[in-house]
């Protein structure tokens, strides 16, 4: 039994990981590791990088052809696609975002690791609308690249 | 409860209306007999009707109105579009499912259509409208249809048709614990639709009993909406629900916790507190590992129980699948139970997810079609192409339970035969 089956957090040895130079391009790391039915990521992919073998199949992104346009994370379901960036020591995070209220560009922001915890602040970079999910970047420091998965803002 | 002096109402479901007298009832009351004998009962006939407006009766109901047979469709809310209206994140499956699109747009959707062909005298919709029962007919089937009016009042409608799909839904399932009868207990449906559709907040803290899929997501939303989550437990060893919906609530700082549930609730008038408990591989309580936990509100979502009572009046044979949630009405792949014209679909055919009810409600619609003499090539393939798409939704590992339910209701019907 995998330790996310027990309590729902993923590990990065459970996610394909994009490689240093991948990194410094900007993909779309997927972080959906269970085979469940669905599929619009495949079809929200303007390069096709990402591929599934059927609907129930895992999703596979080629990070050598992903541009990090970040479509993908507007339009997955389950909220499981996340596109890193990492340059000059400090790495952006493009994560969606469903709650109230939307934070704005340069707001300072707790970024919250997949335990919920507190790593460190981020600063908002960039916010917008993809579908009908706000999709948030956020700045951290590099190291925090694989860890940052969530933001909270204060109300 | 008692609404303007007529006992046994739903409330939950009765709309508000500015002076009305709401009374508490503790037994089983008189009928006011006088309000209801002698009133005249108006008939309608149909083709087909449909019960259950979720998302397999909507589907249902187009296909059929769409193949050229008359359709009525009647739910018992005030709303068309069942659990859908409640559901606010994003749907799974593919492009054909409206995979990508919030349950509450798809619900917008199928109402559009439904009122499109209503326009077209092709279907008729009746809200807040209950089928009471069946009565056999000399060559159609005859059910009773009472609908509830503004002012608390109702009509009765005897409803002749040549067929009928059956997609009520299921019932939550409760669990047995001491104070599981306080205010502040509530099943996941319920609190979802206070949230949800009446913009109530259920509570302030809640405690999550049930980590599937309806247990995940319910906890997200009661985070969108301000309320705090103290934990999820769950009594079996592994969350049940997909671990994109679990790794959302985690990120959020929720708490997962398996092989853990809920011992007791705490308080007088109301939920104060809860004790969860830790379980042994027998989902035994293990003495000593008792926590208490503060909450003012339990959510339980801990499955479901297929709608069956209409069609076992009907005389559809019925059969107990644990993998389908509990009794179910046999099938065959055209959703036609053992009764000829009797179809059923969506979770009254075996606990399962609204994609997959759509399909099957779609298959219901069309095969009653094809019954009422809209056989051809063209409407053959179109329910192949239905059943493919059915079957490949159930392919991957979370298809497992339906696929050994309806395995195993396909193995009882050809018994039958």
């Amino acid at each position: 039994m995998k330790d996310y089956e027990r309590k729902g957090v993923l590990s990065t040895k459970d996610i394909k990981l994009p490689s240093k130079k991948q990194l410094e391009k900007g993909v779309a790391i997927l972080e959906c590791v269970q085979e469940i039915p669905c599929n619009p990521c495949v079809d929200s992919c303007p390069v096709k990088a990402i591929s599934m073998k059927n609907i129930n199949a895992v999703p596979i992104n080629d990070f050598d052809k992903c541009i990090g346009c970040a479509r993908c994370v507007g339009l997955c379901p389950g909220l499981a696609i996340f596109v890193v960036k990492v340059k000059d020591g400090k790495a952006l995070i493009t994560m969606p975002y469903e709650f109230l209220p939307v934070p704005v560009v340069g707001q300072r922001v707790e970024v919250l690791d997949r335990n919920g915890k507190k790593r460190d602040t981020g600063l908002v970079k960039r916010v917008v609308k993809i579908g009908k999910t706000m999709v948030i970047t956020v700045e951290v420091d590099e190291k925090l690249a694989m860890d940052i998965r969530n933001i909270k803002v204060d109300k | 409860m008692r609404v303007d002096g007529i006992p046994n109402v739903r409330t939950c479901i009765a709309p508000l209306k500015e002076g009305v007298c709401v009374e508490m009832q503790d037994k089983l009351a008189d009928l006011p007999d006088a309000k209801f004998v002698g009133k005249p009962k108006k008939k309608i006939e149909t083709n087909v009707l449909v019960v259950g407006a979720g998302p397999a009766g909507m589907c249902a109901a187009i296909e059929s109105a769409k193949h050229g047979v008359k359709v009525l469709l009647v739910d018992e809310n005030q709303h068309v579009g069942g659990q859908l209206i409640k559901q606010t994140h994003k749907f799974f499956g593919s492009k054909q499912e409206n995979a990508g699109t919030r349950g509450i747009v798809i619900a917008k959707e199928l109402e559009e259509k439904l009122r499109e062909l209503e326009k077209e005298h092709k279907l008729k919709v009746m809200t807040s409208s209950t089928v009471i029962g069946y009565y056999e007919g000399e060559k159609r089937h005859r059910f009773g249809v009472v609908e509830r009016c503004s002012d608390y009042s109702s009509v009765l409608y005897e409803v002749e048709c040549d067929s009928v799909i059956i997609a009520a839904g299921a019932m939550e399932n409760m669990l047995l614990f001491p104070g599981n009868d306080l205010p502040g207990v509530y099943g996941a449906g319920a609190v979802q639709t206070l949230m949800n559709v009446y913009g109530v907040k259920p509570g302030e803290k809640v405690l999550m009993v049930g980590a599937g899929n309806v247990g995940l997501i319910v906890s997200y939303q009661l985070l969108q909406a301000g309320i705090d989550v103290d934990r999820v437990v769950e009594a079996a060893p592994v969350i049940g629900g997909y671990n994109v919906h679990a790794a959302k609530l985690c990120r959020c700082g929720v708490p997962i916790q398996t092989s853990r549930s809920i011992k007791e609730v705490l308080g007088k008038e109301k939920v104060e507190g809860a004790i969860i408990v830790d379980l042994d591989e027998k989902w035994q309580p293990i003495p000593g590992s008792e926590e208490k936990v503060k909450c003012d509100t339990v959510c339980l979502a801990v499955g479901l129980t297929p709608a069956i009572r209409l069609l076992s009046q009907i005389g559809a044979e019925t059969e107990f699948i644990p993998e389908a949630g509990g009794y179910v009405a046999l099938h065959d792949n055209s959703m036609q139970t053992t009764v000829r014209g009797v179809y059923v679909a969506g979770d009254s055919s075996g606990i399962e997810e609204a994609s997959t009810a759509m399909i099957e409600g779609k298959i219901a619609g069309l095969s009653a079609a094809i019954l009422l003499g809209h056989k051809n090539k063209e409407n053959q393939k179109l329910l192949e192409h239905y059943r493919e798409e059915l079957e490949k939704l159930r392919a991957g590992p979370f298809g497992e339970k339906p696929r050994v339910a309806k395995t195993k209701i396909s193995d009882y019907m050809e018994k039958k035969r």
